[in-house]
């Protein structure tokens, strides 16, 4: 008797049915994705405006940059201790200070960044010197054939061939939107190459090193492309389009 | 997380007394905590290194991002291990059964939850009410979109109708709707101590049995079996 009063009751399959509605909406969200996207950016634009909570900024895309780090802590460097030593296949190894990159000529990009997980920031300035400046300065040597930069985390790397980085859109930047590069965003200095998925603007910039082949940075080796060229870029270009 | 803090240590002493001289009945096998621990941990791991992959502060507290996303793709692409090996389980099947079909006290239920009436006597239920009913549907759904996703960012490339980007959307906006019902989840299970015993050590009270889950018939009823029949916390 109680096995049959226990028999699970023969009713209609709502789980099942709630399951098969969630994948339902999300084949249907993924298929609609790009323009509910838009809408959705639209809306929480409109509401970030005015929001004091700051809330929206944790939304998806809220039209902001994200912190990613690969190691645990970062030490901050300022115009004290900031270091850049340009060296490798050059003939003039050089180190600047945060102050010698100041007094060099500044060069103002404004670009989209986008990073490949989905954030994307519009319009931003990016101030420093080109790196094409750089790297004449320091006389590139004729065996060399791409750069390797490293970063005062420790470990993060990034590379460019030689050809891209005498782009004019590709800077060591020191401001970022009108103001000096923070912390955070991986100051005081920072490489910004515009035409490329911003992996590889390596944050904390402290060494460009001239090698005679390219390198792959921190993320390629996990599988990134190592040219991380953003779709609609004139890859073969110079960079004075930007 | 309340539901299975603490845990192994309890369950060693919360089963020593014999249950049913207690008056308590069976509600979970020892295969069915199992699947819900392992799951709990699972489940976890992924929403603790998804806050710090997507939340600035904890970001850039912890930082070690390739560390955090090999630990977020594993944990949750083997978030539905442990209900694929419960499937071996007939206690566990059979639950499944329960949770899946709707009876017209579990419509009662959720017009009960409408009209916010709250005592039990308005909330007829079986072994699970329609609460957990929908849960249920709704969390296994969520975890397979959330895979699907997932796997579309992992492996770039496998559908290339479908850009990262959808993906990554898709994957972000349920995170947030997940997030939500977990805690909702949890809540509940911090609000009823006597549910978080039956998933700790598998018995729980007759009479919270009878009030809360009133269409439901303990499949070992105490006075079914001899005295000498203690062994139900071994059985599990």
């Amino acid at each position: 008797m109680g096995l049959r009063k226990n028999r699970p009751a023969e009713g209609a399959p709502v789980a099942r049915r709630t399951m098969l509605t969630m994948l339902g909406a999300g084949a249907f969200g993924l298929a609609t994705a790009p323009w509910l996207q838009d809408g959705w950016e639209k809306a929480l634009g409109a509401a970030s405006q005015k929001d004091p909570t700051g809330l929206t900024g944790v939304l998806p895309n809220p039209g902001g940059f994200r912190y990613y780090s690969v190691v645990g802590s970062v030490p901050r460097k300022d115009g004290t201790d900031y270091a850049l030593r340009i060296d490798g296949l050059v003939d003039r190894p050089t180190t600047y200070t945060l102050e010698d990159l100041r007094a060099l000529r500044q060069t103002r990009i404004v670009h989209d960044v986008l990073c490949t997980d989905g954030w994307r920031v519009e319009n931003t300035p990016f101030e420093g010197v080109r790196l094409s400046d750089l790297l004449e300065a320091a006389g590139v040597r004729p065996e060399g054939r791409a750069l390797r930069f490293t970063c005062f985390d420790g470990v993060y790397t990034e590379s460019l061939t030689l050809a891209q980085a005498r782009r004019s859109d590709m800077l060591v930047a020191l401001r970022m939107q009108d103001k000096p590069i923070t912390h955070e965003h991986g100051g005081p200095v920072r490489l910004y190459a515009a035409p490329m998925y911003f992996y590889k603007s390596a944050k904390w910039l402290s060494g460009i090193s001239v090698t005679d082949k390219v390198v792959p940075g921190y993320w390629e080796e996990y599988g990134y492309d190592i040219d991380g060229w953003l779709d609609g870029e004139d890859r073969d270009g110079d960079g004075s389009a930007a | 997380m309340t539901s299975t803090d603490g845990s192994t240590a309890r369950t060693a002493t919360a089963t020593a007394p014999r249950p049913e001289r207690s008056g308590r009945v069976r509600r979970f096998s020892r295969a069915e905590r199992l699947v819900h621990r392992a799951t709990g941990w699972l489940m976890l791991l992924c929403v603790g290194t998804a806050a710090c992959l997507y939340l600035a502060p904890l970001a850039q507290l912890v930082g070690r991002r390739h560390l955090l996303v090999t630990v977020h793709e594993w944990s949750g692409v083997l978030l539905p291990l442990p209900f694929l090996l419960g499937l071996a389980s007939p206690a566990f099947r059979a639950d499944l059964r329960r949770l899946n079909r709707f009876a017209a006290y579990d419509r009662e239920w959720l017009r009960a939850v409408r009209r916010r009436l709250t005592e039990p006597r308005a909330r007829p239920a079986g072994k699970f009410n329609a609460g957990q009913k929908i849960y249920a549907g709704w969390i296994a759904g969520a975890v397979l979109v959330m895979m699907a996703t997932g796997l579309l960012m992992w492996f770039t490339g496998v559908l290339p109708t479908i850009s990262r980007t959808s993906a990554i959307f898709i994957h972000d906006i349920l995170a947030w709707g997940i997030a939500a019902v977990l805690i909702g989840h949890m809540r509940r299970a911090y609000r009823d101590p006597e549910a978080r015993l039956g998933m700790r050590t598998g018995f729980v009270g007759r009479d919270w049995a009878r009030t809360w889950h009133r269409h439901w018939t303990p499949e070992d009823p105490p006075a079914a079996r001899g005295p000498g029949s203690g062994d139900a916390g071994r059985a599990g």
